[in-house]
């Protein structure tokens, strides 16, 4: 009964941190469509850059579609080469 | 015959006949080098996302066509010398892509029946999930 007690002068580190997946290799996407620019704003900050694979957890395959993806649709005017507030 | 699928823009400019008249004359330039087209589609006026050639705003034209790789060269030289054009992007696609672009195809035309099924079955669809429960 003691050991429900027990406190710890600091908080216990526990690894909260979740894992990260490749959304593309779990969700079987082939193909990233340039065309869908509100899909691809989700992988971009806010000033219109591309995120890294170490925040989005996508693998290095998909990263280089997604990255090809996101400049054709800039080429395109679908997305801003620069912006100041996308979210 | 590899399939292409090219995007461009024309300037806001144009009125809706003159718009027609553009898209069929790449049309027409396709079917000349023997290409067949399978898909096409208007977005219609659209803003741009940043502005060219001083315009923030352009007619959006999606082609879909299958042509043989020798014709792409002067298909976007055409595209380059027209001025109604402010931009193109022609991409060929990989079996990924075009099996993409069947889908999107079927899910934009039953796109105008979704809405008026949908809340049909959501009343029905609720007892069952209570009754799982």
């Amino acid at each position: 009964m003691a050991e429900k007690n027990v406190r710890y002068l600091n908080p216990i580190s526990i690894d909260t941190q979740k894992e990260k997946y490749c959304r593309f290799k779990v969700k079987g996407i082939k193909y990233i469509d340039y065309k869908d620019a509100n899909f691809l704003l989700m992988l971009c900050n806010e000033q219109g850059k591309i995120l890294p694979r170490r925040l989005t957890g996508t693998s290095l395959k998909y990263q280089r579609k997604v990255a090809q993806a996101i400049k054709k649709a800039r080429h395109l005017a679908l997305m801003p080469y620069v912006a100041d507030n996308l979210h | 015959m590899n399939r292409y699928e090219t995007v461009f823009i024309m300037t806001p400019v144009l009125s809706a006949e003159q718009v027609a008249e553009t898209v069929e004359k790449f049309r027409g330039i396709l079917k000349n080098h023997g290409g067949k087209i399978v898909h096409e589609e208007a977005w219609g006026l659209r803003k741009l996302a940043y502005p060219i050639q001083k315009k923030s705003t352009g007619f959006y034209q999606l082609l879909e066509f299958e042509v043989d790789p020798t014709a792409i060269l002067p298909f976007e030289t055409e595209f380059r010398r027209d001025e109604r054009i402010l931009r193109f992007l022609s991409t060929r696609m990989d079996k990924h892509h075009a099996a993409y672009a069947e889908r999107r195809r079927n899910k934009s035309y039953a796109a105008p029946e979704a809405p008026a099924a949908a809340p049909a079955p959501a009343p029905v669809a609720a007892p069952e999930m209570t009754d799982e429960d």
